[in-house]
């Protein structure tokens, strides 16, 4: 039975030893073939084993011939056996509000084009394809274009070094900056379908910028990381160029499991930001000066013997401050703004998660010149939302979500209704933590 | 401040001292630690990715497994895409090159034995399929001696200085294992042929290796959940065909098994899956010790 399955191989295996490839990929092709004959070597051992049933070695050796009518296709066609992985979500929405989007303000902001409220009616969410893939022995590569109404912007676009020694990574390009929690989660990972208030208005949801960053993982027992970035930062917060790095970012994180069924991470961060003319509100406001910006944030995991998939809990919150100085509008302007959020998901059934967030930002301009009327005036206001989501997979690759949401941003109360599908093709890269 | 910064700086130069007393093994199941620590002896310091209790195939990327790898010399895992969900985060954000796939330091199970069930075609709409074959492989203890036998050269060629131990461990674990295999072939011999219901697809190799006739699975596709109209049917096949045993694994939950074997008068046994899955099951040995004991004892209230 093994050795038509050797006599299929063997032509393939000269062949693929006779070809005209790279030094290397000999090298590699060589282990490979050692490794098939390995393979066979232990089949025909087992083969002949007197302990082997007829019927499994039959088994067997279908496999084994299998296997050899698979190779070689692999083998010749290699130029797309080297395709990055594609991954691909799709995301879709219904939203309704009692109050028109057009105009949505968060009093004593200067809001980021992408910090809006979100659209009423029907409508896709952002569209992403990602390709990845290792690029060499030292670098995996990373693009994801996001798709937005008939826009399509680069969302990362980035090299990652796999190999550095001493615990060191440095990551190059556009890529969500590390700072934070939710900071690199992509909008498909989320466990609500919007954005929390202290990153949206703070960060213009999250910040991404081109640039470097440079991590050092401790060799510690426990997780412990220090991380570095320098960007361009021409987008809010930062704004105009610069002529070197207009974004500084520095971030400490640590993490342990508790026990088999609870862990923990928690940070500090910091973002130093310039802007030489950062334009909001349609055009209308400009800023040029600095903005400072502290984060500290936690979560908690739990979940029953660390089975995550029948039962979870997660609870997570960040605290964001951000003092900011200059010339708004070419007026004095000064202001200090500080927000948090705290959420908890919680996964009762398998398939089923329900989540509640509270969050909420505040601004102080009483040391800037505020012109009545404009988006600085903070009617001594606190903006605050209240929001409950209810979430149900299909599989770990589709979601539909239900979400409802309070808002106070504008003097008026506001209810939010939103409808959401997300779904993943093809290779999904496994989530960080 | 000073003694606080003095302290850490001592904390990391004492962890990352270059000269390793034993080789640093972060297994990703506990099968894999169990066996790296039979021919590693105390020359190796093992530590395990997840318990028997927890699904491989779905664990977080935890910081605390992140800060393991980090400091691995080697890591083994099964592969053949079992930890895809889990270990490629873990390998990015460990920054450390000694465990990169292709690196000495990253050893696969599953590129030391043939792997069943390499599905004829892909598709999503069949569930949670692996491309490479099913990498449920440690449960046919012809793979373990398979795995043994590489790992035993791997750990050779990583700490050269101990080759000569490892070699011998290996072969004294070889022949001890080769000894315990026809112990549990000749007693297992009364569940050739037995139909089973499993749970989910773990046990194709334990299923080969036994003879043990696997008609259905609980779950309708891999890592899908099953409803009540599929469960139904299933309740119809059971007499039907013949059903002697209900399978189901330590990590996962006993209730849709349970339900079946209620309802059909069949027995339902809970089998260990892997090390520490059962109070039994503390080493490789006991695993399958535990296991057949289980099968065997569940054909015999059938009778």
């Amino acid at each position: 039975m093994y050795r038509p399955a050797l006599a299929l191989v063997a032509p393939f295996l000269s062949l693929a030893l006779n070809m005209p490839a790279a030094a290397q990929d000999n090298a590699a092709l060589r282990q490979e073939i050692d490794l098939l004959k390995q393979q066979l070597q232990r089949m025909e051992q087992r083969l002949n084993g007197a302990e082997q049933t007829a019927a499994s070695a039959q088994s067997q050796a279908a496999q084994a011939q299998q296997r050899a009518a698979a190779a070689p296709p692999a083998a010749s066609s290699s130029a797309s056996a080297f395709n990055p992985a594609i991954g691909v979500v799709l995301d879709g929405r219904f939203g309704a509000a009692s109050r028109t989007p057009a105009g949505a303000r968060v009093p004593g902001f200067a809001l980021g084009d992408e910090a809006g409220a979100p659209r009423r009616g029907f409508g896709l969410g952002e569209s992403e394809v990602t390709f990845s893939a290792n690029v060499d022995q030292w670098l995996y590569g990373n693009l994801t274009l996001a798709f937005e109404d008939d826009a399509v912007a680069v969302e990362e676009a980035y090299f990652q070094t796999t190999a550095l020694p001493y615990g060191l990574t440095v990551k190059g390009g556009r890529f969500f900056s590390g700072i934070g929690y939710i900071n690199e989660q992509h909008a498909h990972a989320w466990d609500f379908s919007d954005q929390n208030l202290p990153y949206r208005v703070l960060l213009n949801q999250q910040l991404n910028n081109d640039g470097l960053q440079l991590r050092y993982l401790a060799p510690t027992p426990f997780f412990l990381e220090f991380g570095g970035e320098a960007a361009r930062g021409n987008t809010f917060p930062g704004g105009g160029e610069s002529k070197t790095a207009g974004t500084l970012a520095a971030f400490v994180h640590a993490g342990d499991d508790i026990n088999e069924n609870s862990s923990w991470r928690a940070g500090v961060s910091h973002v130093r930001t310039k802007a030489e003319d950062r334009v909001t509100n349609d055009g209308a406001d400009t800023f040029r000066g600095r903005g400072n910006l502290t984060i500290l944030d936690a979560v908690y995991k739990w979940a029953p013997t660390g089975n995550p998939a029948s039962q979870h809990l997660k609870l997570q919150g960040e605290y964001l401050f951000r003092d900011e100085g200059g010339q708004f509008n070419g007026l004095d302007y000064q202001s200090a703004a500080q927000g948090f959020y705290l959420q908890g998901v919680y996964q009762f059934a398998p398939k089923w998660q329900f989540a509640l967030r509270y969050d909420q930002v505040q601004a102080n301009n009483d040391d800037a010149a505020v012109v009545a009327g404009s988006v600085l005036e903070t009617f001594n206001e606190t903006a605050r939302r209240g929001t409950a989501a209810l979430t149900f997979f299909t599989s770990e690759f589709g979601r539909f979500r239900a979400q409802y949401a309070l808002e106070q941003t504008r003097p008026e109360t506001e209810h939010q209704l939103l409808f959401q599908y997300t779904i993943t093709l093809g290779a999904h890269g496994a989530h960080a933590y | 401040m000073n003694r606080l910064v003095f302290t850490f700086a001592a904390a990391v130069l004492l962890t990352s001292g270059g000269a390793h007393a034993t080789l640093n093994v972060f297994a990703c199941e506990p099968e894999w630690a169990a066996l790296a620590g039979e021919i590693g002896g105390d020359k190796v310091s093992v530590f395990t990715a997840t318990t028997a209790r927890q699904d491989p195939h779905q664990v977080q990327a935890r910081p605390a497994l992140i800060a393991r790898l980090r400091a691995a010399d080697l890591a083994v895992c099964t592969g053949a895409e079992l930890e895809i969900g889990w270990m490629p985060v873990l390998l990015r954000q460990a920054a450390n090159p000694k465990v990169q796939p292709g690196a000495p330091g990253y050893f696969a199970a599953a590129d030391q034995v043939l792997l069943l069930d390499v599905p004829a075609r892909l598709d999503r709409a069949d569930g949670d399929v692996h491309a490479a074959g099913n990498p449920h492989l440690h449960l046919d203890p012809r793979n373990i001696a398979a795995v043994g036998a590489g790992l035993a050269r791997r750990l050779a060629d990583l700490d050269g200085a101990n080759a000569a131990w490892y070699a011998a461990r290996q072969k004294t674990f070889a022949e001890k294992w080769t000894a315990a295999m026809q112990g549990w072939e000749a007693k297992a011999a009364p569940l050739r042929g037995v139909a089973v219901v499993v749970y989910h697809k773990d046990w194709v190799y334990l299923e080969n290796w036994l003879g043990l006739k696997q008609v259905a699975t609980i779950e309708p596709k891999p890592g899908v959940a099953p409803g009540a109209a599929y469960l139904a049917q299933l309740l119809q096949d059971v007499p039907a065909r013949g059903v002697k045993l209900i399978l189901y694994a330590a990590y996962q939950e006993a209730r849709a098994a349970q339900f079946v074997a209620e309802k059909s008068g069949v027995p339902a046994v809970m089998l260990p899956f892997t090390v520490g899955g059962t109070e039994r099951a503390t080493d490789l040995y006991g695993l399958f010790d535990d296991s057949i004991n289980r099968l065997l004892a569940g054909v015999g209230t059938t009778r």
